[in-house]
């Protein structure tokens, strides 16, 4: 099977399994954790099967997917999964520093940014290899700390620090292009900052492989547009799923919506 | 209590035309809502960006518009923090800087979200008013007072939602900066900050001993701290019971001790705040609050 169709299937049984586990918890944030699978599934084949790369999510209320695809790997098991968000478990709604194939405590917005910098900045000084790479949601983008990241990195010629933006359009209130118009565009406020800009279907595999064709001496950043709550209709672009967990019938036709696709 | 704050203040914003609201991406409670859509440009949303929130507020308020800065307590205080020291409290202007869940309320979402030290931070600032409310009912007049009296920086810690009105049966009214019988007793002083409120009637409610017969006091004004009423206190009880969601000094354990100290009080004092740690537990807010010890069976364990 080729990358694209093995990163569909994956991304398929994904989505089911937090659907599932959404039965064990009224705050699940679904919508955000189905605008990245894609990517966070990306990031997870292509880079985090080295040791010497390194993931922050820095969109850290998006973590469900990130434990399930460490579930997957391995590093936190059924038990802790089934723990979620309860007393005697480990994982909470964001990701925290120590737990196994956790890079950072995240959760607050805004602060991955700087944490990736100064990780690949510091691979710079040690003459460490590999990569350090950073999920962004679009809503990190308004807060000023990520600006101060990006311009740094640009100073520092990071080219081993790439950054994913998750660019679903929605922060938790409001559609962006529609509430904060100012906000676009995205790819010229980067490359301006002086970053190898790309943009693409974040649901694609194969167009966000293809930003790694080229070589290039400036940090990277992969503006990926996306459908919040993307793979379930009426989840889709609808602010409430931000949050909430489908009841007993959504969930039947969520699942349901989830097979019947190609 | 968020949707307390919502009614109060729409009412309020028909009758005054000054009176805006910055947000940063929270979903507007109840009645805001209805003000956002009643009156769009007296409702702010600066996105997931807190420092510019805190910034506006002060800015419009030097046009001479009363403002209202909401968002999660975290957020509200910690993230723009030197912007509401500088812009706000160095300047000393009358903005409400509304905390939504104080203290451990966002149970699930861990560390991050949990504004254990925000009474500390707060009290700390110069011109700072910090006010707790109990339940609604407090809610209700501290929020009045904020948007209609005050003169200066305010900071109002609200829990979330559904929390019951235990100061109904109080005999005295709300009065900022004034510590307030709910409930009277002989034994015991209890003196509660915020919700936790409810643990000090599980004391009386609960209790086979003599702590049934203890008066209950609602601690909402944390700054100004009241000595008058305080005085009075170590007068008439030889025991005194702190119970507050938060950690650090400033806060009200820490500043009654102090005064204590200064007024030779020689009765006791026990104080229940949360820890000085960050605690990795997931669950409800009583499953984090009992991993602070702040539940009524771990205090009375220790005041036996
Ligand atoms: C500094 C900060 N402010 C506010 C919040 C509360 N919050 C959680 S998610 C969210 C917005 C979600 O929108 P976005 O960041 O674009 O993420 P996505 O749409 O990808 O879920 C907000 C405001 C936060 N976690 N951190």
């Amino acid at each position: 099977m080729n990358n694209y169709l093995a990163s569909i299937k994956r991304c398929k049984i994904y989505r089911k399994k937090i659907l599932l586990l959404s039965k064990k918890l009224s705050a699940l944030h679904i919508a955000p954790a189905f605008s990245c699978i894609e990517i966070v599934d990306f990031i997870y084949s292509k880079f985090i099967n080295k040791k010497e790369n390194i993931f922050i999510m820095s969109k850290g209320h998006a973590s469900i997917i990130q434990y399930i695809v460490l579930n997957e790997k391995g590093l936190i098991s059924n038990k802790e999964l089934d723990r979620f968000c309860k007393p005697n478990g480990i994982l909470g709604t964001h990701p925290d520093y120590g737990t196994p194939g956790i890079y950072a405590s995240t959760g607050s917005l805004g602060h991955g940014a700087g944490l990736a910098v100064g990780r690949a900045y510091a691979k710079k000084v040690m003459k460490q290899k590999g990569f350090v790479i950073c999920l962004l949601s679009d809503g990190e983008l308004q807060e000023g700390s990520t600006w101060e990241a990006v311009m740094m990195a640009a100073n520092k010629k990071l080219d081993n620090l790439i950054f994913f933006v998750d660019n679903n359009d929605f922060s938790g209130l409001e559609r962006m292009s529609v509430s904060h118009k100012a906000f676009y565009p995205i790819d010229k406020k980067f490359s301006s900052f002086g970053w190898q800009t790309f943009k693409v279907n974040g649901h694609n595999y194969n167009q966000i492989n293809n930003c790694f064709k080229k070589k290039n001496l400036k940090p990277k950043v992969i503006i990926c547009k996306t459908i919040k709550g993307k793979g379930v209709s009426f989840m889709e672009n609808v602010p409430i799923w931000h949050y909430r967990s489908p009841n007993e019938k959504e969930l039947i036709t969520a699942l349901k919506e989830l097979d019947n696709e190609k | 209590m968020r949707n307390k704050f919502a009614d109060v203040f729409f009412e309020e914003s028909k009758k005054n035309k000054k009176l805006g609201l910055v947000v940063a991406d929270i979903s507007p409670a109840g009645s805001i809502e209805k003000f956002r859509k009643s009156f769009p440009k007296r409702f702010i949303n600066t996105g997931v960006a807190e420092q510019i929130m805190i910034g506006m507020c002060a800015g419009m308020a030097q046009q001479g518009m009363r403002m209202v800065a909401y968002t999660i307590a975290t957020f509200s205080l910690y993230r723009p923090f030197e912007f509401v020291r500088d812009d706000i409290c160095y300047q000393n202007l009358p903005i409400t800087i509304v905390g939504i869940g104080g203290g451990v309320t966002y149970s699930t979402l861990g560390a991050t979200h949990h504004a254990q030290e925000d009474i500390s931070i707060a009290t700390s600032l110069p011109n700072m008013q910090v006010i707790c409310p109990a339940d609604p009912l407090e809610t209700e007049a501290a929020t009045k007072w904020c948007l209609k009296k005050s003169k200066k920086p305010t900071y109002l810690r609200l829990g979330k939602a559904g929390e019951y009105n235990f100061t109904k049966i109080s005999n005295e009214k709300w009065s900022f900066g004034k510590i307030r019988l709910i409930k009277k007793g002989k034994n015991i002083a209890i003196l509660s900050v915020g919700t936790v409120i409810k643990i000090a009637f599980d004391i009386i409610n609960k209790s086979k001993n003599n702590l049934k017969d203890s008066s209950v006091y609602s601690f909402s004004t944390i700054k100004p701290f009241d000595t008058k009423t305080l005085k009075k206190i170590f007068k008439n009880y030889k025991r005194i019971i702190v119970i507050e969601e938060s950690s650090g000094s400033g806060t009200v354990s820490s500043q009654l001790k102090a005064f204590a100290q200064e007024q030779r009080y020689f009765g006791k004092i026990n104080t229940f705040n949360l820890k000085d740690e960050f605690i990795h537990v997931y669950g409800s807010h009583d499953d984090i609050l009992k991993s602070h010890e702040l539940t009524f069976k771990k205090i009375i364990r220790k005041i036996k």
